[in-house]
């Protein structure tokens, strides 16, 4: 049984008088302890909310999630706020994306810290800093016991996501969710950042969903990864495999897009996804990504698009799509849909 | 911290200097002077002038301006034209009893709006909030004379719970060694006394907080409002902390930084919103004094009294600046 166990995950957000929003659509997938795995996708595609729903964080009022997230055993969909406050922070922690805006500016970081300790770990004061100080000398910043009095801005944007991760692994969590940690720090902070995760992860044994647009950061610290497209996962592979066989046209258009320095024409113009992410389809018509493929046919309208096995029953590589690259068909100039 | 407030007290010099002028301008352009308010409509010409030559004012204006100054900077601002006591003494006299009030009202601001603002963004859009807005649209717009008046006769006249008008029973014996009344009660060991201030405070207290109190309520539910949207409500969520914990260190704490600042607004508008309400409540403090001064063209009393509330004034800001800093630690000052 694997640590966290994803099951036809869907959250739908519902106002009156507006059609619903499928934000996230029948999503499943699995993380093992001491496992790294990526969700990588466009903003709007639905993985953010897919993390928010499994730390239980999406507001209650015009929300509706459907599906199971199981956590070492537990359910957390049908756990009621007061189970699901114990569970966050000491068994899930979560680092964010932006850490300008995710510690309270008017609070000490000793505050923030060990308000964690305090409430999951039952320290006391005088434990909670002791062991703030060590959590944030195994996070790299110098000079702890005079950082714990300081507060979040006089701290670089590196130093804060630090902040944010130490306060993350403050409980020995079961499992780490990262969403976009490095998207707002500059290359180099990043690659620290990354490093550190790396790092505390195979420390720990903990688990880690690492949530983001960037295939590199992908690349270099996952071990498996889910593509997501408006609200459903299209591809699934080990990153080993997705980087050296990207199935579905999505997988392959975004690894193209990626520019190499070792390219043999430094003046070729960098390949994108033509449209945008607005150009789409609703699944149950047929393939979201239809509009934005070179090698949609007309059956790719035709109803959703069920998941085709391309891998093996103990190295799966599943992907959502009729017509995966790689499983060359002759194109033929009539079944091209647009 | 301590430049900061040598800057800011060097601050209210040009500041009164300014004020001094206009002030000084501003009651001499007053249509009819003192004698005339003090002789009445039939006084003839001459009585007029050997008054206004006794008060000083046939003298050129550079002049009159030069020795009110020079004897303002000693906190001597002349004597009162209505009582022949010394401007000072009046002041002295009746400050405690306006800032008792205006204390009270704002008491009664803080205490009821702050809590109303934040449940009214808590329950955003149900009939908790709407009852709080519409009743804070309600407060600013109600001219305080009208609320005074409408709280004084259903509350002192027809129901008779509280007295009308004054600051204690005319009847009881007590002694004002401060001028603040509730206080001397304690301090003399008299508390029917201060039971007695603070049941002749409330109807006052209450027409005169209606502003502050709507404003309060207003700015407390937009900023938490606010506060609760921001990333850092969401990480304390994501730490699983107790809602007690998330309302007080990571939403209230924040939300209040614009509040402060309101409340320190206020107190210019509890000032001003004083001269009204202890007229119809006969609670004689400055208010009360500054607007039988001005009908009686008291140039002296108008004057010291509206330059010693407007160093009242910039220095409470001054002290709301100093609590801004502690409570954020972004702007404090090193």
């Amino acid at each position: 049984m694997s640590l966290l166990e994803v099951r036809d995950l869907s959250v739908t957000f519902t106002r009156s008088g507006s059609e619903p929003v499928h934000a996230v659509d029948g999503v499943s997938f699995d993380v093992a302890a001491g496992q790294s795995v990526g969700i990588v996708g466009e903003s709007g595609s639905g993985k953010s909310v897919t993390s928010l729903a499994v730390m239980g964080l999406l507001p209650s009022r015009g929300v509706r999630v459907g599906g199971t997230v199981m956590l070492d055993g537990n359910e957390l969909t049908d756990m009621d706020q007061r189970a699901l406050r114990d569970v966050r922070g000491r068994d899930v922690a979560m680092i964010f994306q932006d850490p300008m805006t995710s510690l309270n500016p008017v609070v000490t970081i000793g505050r923030q810290l060990t308000e964690v300790l305090i409430r999951h770990a039952g320290l006391a004061k005088g434990a909670a800093k002791a062991e703030a100080e060590q959590l944030l000398r195994r996070v790299g910043i110098p000079d702890p016991v005079r950082r714990l009095g300081e507060y979040p801005h006089q701290l670089s944007g590196g130093m804060r996501q630090r902040v944010m991760i130490a306060i993350a692994i403050a409980c020995r969590p079961k499992l780490l969710i990262a969403d976009e940690p490095t998207t707002a720090l500059d290359v180099t902070i990043q690659a620290q950042i990354l490093d550190l995760l790396r790092t505390l992860v195979a420390e720990s044994g903990c688990g880690m969903i690492m949530i983001t647009h960037d295939l590199g950061v992908v690349a270099g610290l996952c071990d498996d990864v889910h593509v997501m497209y408006s609200g459903r996962i299209v591809e699934s592979a080990g990153t080993k495999d997705l980087f050296a066989r990207p199935s579905h046209p999505y997988t392959d258009g975004l690894l193209q897009s990626i520019p190499r320095i070792d390219d043999e024409d430094p003046d070729a113009v960098l390949h994108t996804i033509p449209g945008s992410a607005r150009d789409t389809v609703a699944w149950e018509r047929g393939c979201a990504f239809q509009p934005r493929c070179s090698r949609a046919v007309a059956e790719c309208l035709a109803g959703p698009p069920a998941m085709a096995e391309l891998g093996t029953p103990l190295v799966p590589h599943p992907v959502r799509c009729l017509r995966p690259v790689g499983d060359d068909v002759v194109l033929h100039e009539g079944n091209v849909a647009r | 911290m301590l430049r900061f407030i040598v800057r800011r007290l060097a601050l209210l010099v040009p500041i009164l200097l300014g004020l001094s002028v206009l002030l000084f301008a501003w009651v001499r352009a007053l249509p009819g002077g003192p004698a005339y308010a003090l002789l009445g409509e039939r006084a003839t010409p001459e009585a007029i002038a050997a008054i206004e030559s006794q008060l000083g004012l046939d003298r050129p204006l550079w002049e009159q301006y030069l020795q009110f100054l020079g004897r303002a900077v000693r906190l001597d601002f002349g004597a009162s034209i209505q009582t022949g006591q010394p401007v000072t003494e009046e002041m002295l006299r009746r400050f405690p009893a306006t800032i008792e009030l205006a204390l009270a009202a704002l008491l009664i601001a803080v205490a009821v709006g702050i809590p109303l603002g934040y449940l009214a963004a808590r329950r955003y859009g149900t009939w908790i909030d709407n009852l709080a807005v519409t009743g804070s649209l309600l407060g600013v717009t109600i001219p305080i004379f009208f609320l005074a008046y409408m709280l004084k006769y259903v509350f002192a006249v027809e129901l008779g719970w509280l007295p009308t008008a004054g600051r204690a029973d005319p009847r009881a014996r007590a002694d004002h060694p401060t001028g603040f009344y509730v206080l001397d009660g304690i301090v003399t060991g008299n508390l029917d006394a201060s039971w007695d201030a603070i049941q002749h405070l409330i109807l006052p207290a209450l027409a005169l907080s209606s502003i502050p109190l709507a404003v309060i309520v207003r700015i407390t539910r937009a900023s938490v409002l606010n506060v609760v949207n921001e990333d850092y409500v969401r990480t304390a969520e994501a730490k699983g902390l107790l809602p007690g914990t998330i309302t007080r260190r990571h939403v209230l704490k924040n939300a209040m930084l614009p509040v402060t600042t309101v409340i320190g607004l206020q107190l210019g508008v509890l000032l001003a919103g004083a001269v009204l309400t202890e007229k119809v409540f006969a609670f004689s403090g400055v208010g009360q004094f500054m607007a039988d001064g001005l009908v009686q063209r008291d140039f002296p009393t108008i004057q010291g009294f509206i330059l010693v509330i407007a160093i009242v004034y910039v220095v409470i800001n001054m002290i709301v600046d100093l609590v801004y800093g502690l409570l954020d630690p972004r702007v404090r000052v090193s």
